[in-house]
């Protein structure tokens, strides 16, 4: 029988991914409700350092690939590692964060080995021994709750910042198993050549983790560059509410709402946008929302998460201020 | 070269809804559209077409009204499409899903070698990014996913550079073609069709291929083949206002560095 919990320990350049301690703390959990053991799969060149950091969250276990040839990611080398793993313990469960690594992997994985995967999932039931899943659809306006019944491991990719990270026990211990490393010519059609920091270049609307959006409020083309300083120590795209384009702010390709796109980031900024119902329609799946307007009635304060009555101009500018020392 | 294009009829999301009563999707009225991902990567294809010369098929896999996507490739000038039908396909998963079309460009093949099979970065209904992986897997290819651009393709070399979009980066990846991309709205602008070529897609009528002309293993298809099953679909429960940061309008500096806080404490934005 199928059995225990695996996490994939995503690292880069020696360091592990947040997502893999939200993973371990979820996994713990439903490895324990389970009576299974919680494993941890770690890939790449001189990792081993690593295990000490996996333990305290919950690992039983952690099998270690070390190996130059996992040094950087490739889609066919960590597939050859990890399916070979799969398909010689036979576990029940395998998790990954829904990164960019994650979601290159896993897809190939579960079609290797055979299995289904569920994507970018934000929840995790355990019901009757079996785990559901809750996912995002139709661009996040919608949920599904997806099983995979019989076959074995249950994958999915759990989207990063939704489970809550667990307090580290330093008196766990984890037992490392080093696993050999058996990758040939076929599993190296791809190489990766270089990784690029991107440059300011901005990411694409509905694409973006965070959006800052402006509105009338904003009072004219030039005072965007307020939103763009913001929106450049964030990582986020810029957006507009339909007054701003119409006015010729902004271009309608950055247009959010009914007639314009449709976005759900983790984070919505809304600045001086009143709400209109045909501007919630573009935004209002996001998974947190922001907003900044002089009005205390506006209406955008009835779906915003946090919000603070005072004027933009004052107020943008000092969030730009207070996230740079932070984030710098 | 021969290029393969993956498109997929979906519902428009912007105009999806669920009941939230009966959790059920509302379709009526709802326009199907071909995926907005997959146009661009149909518009990949001829302009790689323009380049190095190419023989370009498009392929769904779908219910007999699906045909109308195939129609939209061939007036932004694809050569020849294909219609992948059949009951016994319904309620694929991924799985299902990708081995149909792995099955259909291998048959493709036996005509003209595939050089690269072109994919969207992921389709808007199931919002998976699974299918295009799962053809490569099963074509043995590599899979370049995500890709923002293309660097250049060296047919005699048999090569080929991309760039892939990670978050806040860019992964430079060179592999062997053949090769699976999946790519992103970057990777090009829409041109419009040209009027000889929406006149032809009018009045197109695209190849079908069942489960019998593809050889397919009942046991592999449709809901007997798929491990994954969707259970129901919901509704996201209704937003409520939230929390309102005092002093706003006497003390911004507060109330800014107030929020931020509870952004970073949150885990909204991560303190990197
Ligand atoms: C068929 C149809 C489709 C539509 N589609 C869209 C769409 O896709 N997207 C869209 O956005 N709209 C759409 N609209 C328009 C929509 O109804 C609203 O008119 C529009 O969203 C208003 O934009 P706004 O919030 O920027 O402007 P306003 O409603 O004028 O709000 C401006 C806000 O800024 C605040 N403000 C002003 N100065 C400051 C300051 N210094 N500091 C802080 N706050 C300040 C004000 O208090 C006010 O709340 C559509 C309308 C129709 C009829
Ligand atoms: C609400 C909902 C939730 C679902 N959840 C899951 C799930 O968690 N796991 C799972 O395995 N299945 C799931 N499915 C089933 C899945 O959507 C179907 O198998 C679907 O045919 C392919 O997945 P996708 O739409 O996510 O495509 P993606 O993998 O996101 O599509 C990527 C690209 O593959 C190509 N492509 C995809 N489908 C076709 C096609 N039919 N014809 C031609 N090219 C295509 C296109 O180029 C497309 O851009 C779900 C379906 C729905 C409606």
């Amino acid at each position: 029988m199928a059995r225990g919990i695996w996490v994939f320990a995503e690292q880069r350049n020696g360091e592990l991914k947040k997502v893999v301690f939200e993973l371990l703390s979820e996994g713990r959990k439903i490895a324990d409700q389970l009576g299974q053991e919680l494993w941890a799969i770690l890939l790449g060149k001189e990792v081993k350092g690593l295990v000490e950091k996996l333990a305290p969250y919950g690992a039983d276990k952690v099998l270690v690939a070390d190996d130059e040839k996992l040094e950087k990611y490739s889609t066919g080398t960590y597939t050859k590692v990890i399916s070979d793993l799969i398909r010689e313990h036979q576990p029940f469960a395998f998790f990954l964060g829904n990164t960019a690594m994650g979601k290159d992997l896993a897809p190939r994985v579960a079609e290797r080995v055979g299995t289904g995967l569920s994507s970018d999932c934000t929840g995790i039931e355990l019901v009757d021994g079996n785990l559901h899943f809750v996912r995002p659809i139709y661009a996040g306006k919608a949920f599904a709750k997806t099983v995979c019944p019989e076959a074995r491991p249950v994958m999915a990719t759990i989207r990063p910042n939704v489970f809550p990270v667990s307090e580290p026990d330093a008196a766990r211990q984890a037992e490392v198993v080093e696993v050999p490393v058996q990758v040939g010519m076929e599993d190296l059609k791809a190489i990766v050549k270089e990784v690029v920091k991107q440059a300011s270049g901005r990411v694409e609307l509905t694409e973006a983790d965070i959006i800052v959006s402006g509105g009338r409020g904003m009072k004219g083309p030039e005072n965007f560059k307020i939103l763009e300083e913001l929106a450049d120590v964030l990582g986020a795209a810029v957006g507009a509410s339909r007054a701003a384009v119409d006015a010729g702010w902004r271009e309608h390709q950055y247009q959010v709402g009914q007639t314009g796109k449709t976005v759900s980031p983790s984070l919505y900024i809304a600045c001086g946008i009143s709400g209109a119902i045909q501007h919630l329609a573009g935004m209002s799946s996001s998974k947190v929302i922001v907003a900044i307007n002089k009005d205390p009635e506006a209406n955008i304060f009835k779906v915003a998460d946090y919000g603070i009555v005072g004027d933009l101009f004052e107020i943008v500018p000092l969030l730009t201020e207070e996230f740079k020392k932070l984030l710098a | 070269m021969h290029i393969v294009v993956c498109v997929k009829q979906v519902p428009d999301t912007m105009e999806v809804r669920i009941d939230p009563k009966t959790n059920t999707l509302v379709r009526a009225g709802v326009p199907s559209i071909i995926n907005p991902y997959d146009i661009h990567a149909v518009e990949e294809a001829m302009r790689l077409k323009e380049k190095f010369g190419a023989s370009v098929t498009a392929i769904t896999m779908g219910p007999p009204q699906a045909e109308e996507v195939l129609r939209k490739a061939i007036s932004f000038g694809v050569d020849k499409a294909i219609l992948l039908s059949d009951r016994a396909f319904a309620g694929s998963d991924t799985l299902a899903t990708s081995y149909v079309l792995a099955q259909a460009i291998r048959k493709l093949s036996e005509e003209q070698p595939v050089d690269l099979v072109l994919c969207g970065k992921q389709a808007i209904d199931g919002d998976t990014a699974q299918v295009g992986p799962g053809i490569a897997t099963r074509l043995n290819i590599p899979q370049l996913t995500y890709v923002m651009k293309i660097d250049y393709l060296d047919l005699e070399k048999r090569e080929i550079q991309v760039q892939r979009k990670l978050e806040g980066e860019r992964e430079i990846v060179k592999a062997t073609l053949p090769a699976l991309l999946t790519v992103t709205k970057d990777i090009n602008e829409l041109r419009y069709a040209s009027f000889p070529n929406l006149l032809r897609a009018a009045r197109y009528r695209p190849l079908l291929w069942n489960k019998e002309s593809l050889l397919l293993e009942e046991g592999r298809l449709g809901i007997k083949g798929s491990p994954t099953a969707v259970r129901r679909i919901f509704a996201p429960p209704e937003r409520e206002g939230g929390e309102i940061i005092p002093g706003g309008m006497d003390n911004p500096e507060k109330a800014a560095a107030e929020l931020v806080d509870k952004l970073i404490t949150t885990k909204i934005i991560a303190d990197r």
